[in-house]
């Protein structure tokens, strides 16, 4: 699918990617994790052709530079800032879908599935709207082409717990498309891939298989028991859209599999008032109650 | 094609949306007005010649501000987007280098060019309806030396846009390569140079080097076509050139300039990093 081979860049005299060897095949859901300079988002560029490099990309056998046109139709992107677009909602889908051949209906309804109505939105102008929705319709945009490859760039840094619920959903129903996911921390990403790429000084240090990489859509009921009632508490799991009952004692809801690191990162800040947190194992389409529940 | 005209329609829909497009067009639309009074005056005493010397001092201040503000608008928008991070996104799109770099050369085109040419021909219908006679040779010459005029300098711009990393410093090339332009108009450098007796040809050379220069005498050419108002070089050339010889110059010498420009900044441009 893609093969970096001995790939290097350099800007002025550092060295940002040093010799890099890579192969992402079709199937592999790959975070790609490292500090800030390791040179993950040079390694993207390169790979959307956007960087002069040292050495050979192929994406699809085709060399993205010589091959603009036919790699990119195959790439849905979405970077880690938004780009401050002034042109209206609508025009930006309009561009883009004209450049991959869809319908602007298509991207609109992958909208739809993000909770975004875009039509309302199509006389706004990008730059203007919340990071959330700016994340949202670049998702739409790279999903809505069906792409043979998405690259995000920390996808789920502006999502709310829901979105990044339906993005799993969305990825989950693409069955094995290859996906390669920037991020400066792993537990932000480790749900979603089943293979972890780690750079460090344009290098590869760690190229590993998650052995957890289970089904995106897999929702996990939950229930929060705590030993008092607590305002922070309330807000912060108001986000997971759990809803309370004996007094805001107890608060039950779901959780996506993927998203169960970030959700566990949440909760352990409000240990000291937690009394019991019971997390169960069911299918989406299968109510909590029937699920195996473990503790 | 497909992704060319996407480009052309992105940049014209972000230019009419820009502030600088409505300063742009209200510069324009201004000078008329204000000329055309004066221009109205003028034409109850001497008729014809009126309307025709509004089109004069029309195109001689457009001469001054539509250089500048072709340049600084295109460099700021061109390496501002990419400073900003907008390329980054724009080109992960499927649209060829050519059809993105050229979409928006040409879109950029239309909307420099329009509101010059349309503020003259709403001076010319305006003129047309109190009375004037029609200067229909005047109006398609000056038409045809502003699109050389402004694609010109719009090559300049996405030349210096591919050259530079920066707006900054692609707003300090573009001021200063229209600086040096303008130090060598005919009444300025070029008179210094005769008064210390520098060979004509070189004096000629250096006036029909300059795109502003080649301007200002062609468009002065069709009201003075003795250029007795023009300086010292511009006398040297109609001796060399003759009047059609130097308007043919006139008009394809400044695009040849805009078009190499603009190709060379299309090889930088496609060369490098994109963004």
């Amino acid at each position: 699918m893609i093969t970096l081979q001995n790939v290097s860049k350099k800007f002025r005299r550092a060295a940002v990617l040093d010799d890099l060897s890579l192969t992402l095949e079709r199937g592999d859901r790959v975070a790609l994790i490292g500090s800030n300079g390791a040179g993950k988002t040079t390694m993207i560029r390169c790979i959307l052709g956007q960087y002069d490099h040292q050495g050979m990309i192929t994406v699809n056998g085709l060399e993205p530079r010589n091959n603009r046109e036919t790699v990119l139709k195959t790439i849905g992107f979405v970077p880690q800032i938004a780009p401050p677009l002034k042109m209206p909602v609508g025009e930006l889908l309009r561009f883009c879908a004209g450049t991959t051949g869809i319908g602007v209906a298509d991207i609109e309804d992958i909208g739809k599935r993000l909770e975004i109505d875009l039509g309302a939105l199509a006389n706004r102008p990008f730059v203007k709207l919340s990071g959330g929705q700016k994340q949202k319709i670049l998702i739409a945009i790279a999903i809505a082409r069906k792409p043979d490859l998405i690259i995000m760039d920390e996808p789920t840094a502006n999502l709310d717990p829901q979105a990044r619920q339906i993005l799993f959903d969305l990825l989950s129903e693409r069955g094995d498309l290859p996906v390669l996911i920037s991020s400066h921390r792993l537990e932000e990403v480790a749900g979603l891939v089943n293979r972890i790429i780690e750079l460090d000084q344009g290098r590869v240090v760690l190229d590993d298989v998650v052995e957890d990489g289970g089904d995106l859509s897999e929702r996990l009921p939950c229930e929060v028991t705590l030993a008092r009632p607590d305002g922070a508490f309330a807000k912060a799991i108001a986000d997971w859209r759990f809803s309370p009952s004996n007094e805001d004692i107890v608060w039950t809801g779901e959780v996506a599999g993927a998203d169960r690191l970030r959700f566990f990162g949440v909760i352990a800040r409000y240990s000291g008032i937690i009394d019991g947190l019971e997390m169960g194992k069911t299918s989406r389409n299968l109510t909590s109650k029937g699920g195996d529940k473990n503790v | 094609m497909r992704g060319f005209w996407l480009a052309t329609r992105l940049d014209i829909s972000e230019s009419l949306r820009a502030r600088w497009f409505l300063f742009y067009s209200l510069v324009f639309g201004g000078i008329i007005v204000v000329l055309f009074l004066f221009g109205l005056t003028e034409s109850r005493v001497t008729g014809f010649t009126g309307l025709t010397r509004l089109l004069v001092t029309y195109i001689q201040l457009s001469m001054a501000i539509l250089p500048i503000f072709v340049l600084i608008t295109t460099v700021r928008s061109l390496a501002g987007d990419r400073e900003a991070g907008v390329y980054e996104y724009m080109l992960s799109q499927p649209v060829s280098l050519a059809a993105w770099y050229w979409g928006r050369f040409f879109g950029r085109f239309v909307t420099v060019f329009s509101p010059v040419v349309l503020a003259m021909a709403v001076a010319v219908i305006w003129g047309v309806l109190r009375g004037a006679d029609v200067p229909v040779f005047h109006f398609v010459w000056y038409s045809l030396l502003l699109v050389s005029l402004s694609f010109c300098f719009l090559g300049l711009g996405f030349l210096i846009s591919s050259m530079t990393r920066s707006s900054d410093v692609a707003q300090s090339a573009a001021f200063f390569i229209w600086l040096i332009l303008l130090m060598f108009l005919d009444l300025i450098l070029l008179g210094v140079i005769i008064r210390g007796q520098a060979p004509s040809e070189l004096v000629v050379t250096l006036a029909l080097a300059n795109p502003l220069q080649v301007f200002r005498t062609a468009s002065m050419m069709l009201f003075d076509p003795q250029l007795i108002m023009l300086g010292p070089s511009a006398w040297l050339i109609l001796d060399a050139f003759g009047s059609t010889g130097y308007l043919v110059w006139g008009f394809f010498y400044p695009i040849v300039i805009g078009l190499l420009a603009g190709v060379f900044g299309f090889w930088i441009f496609r060369r490098g990093d994109l963004v």
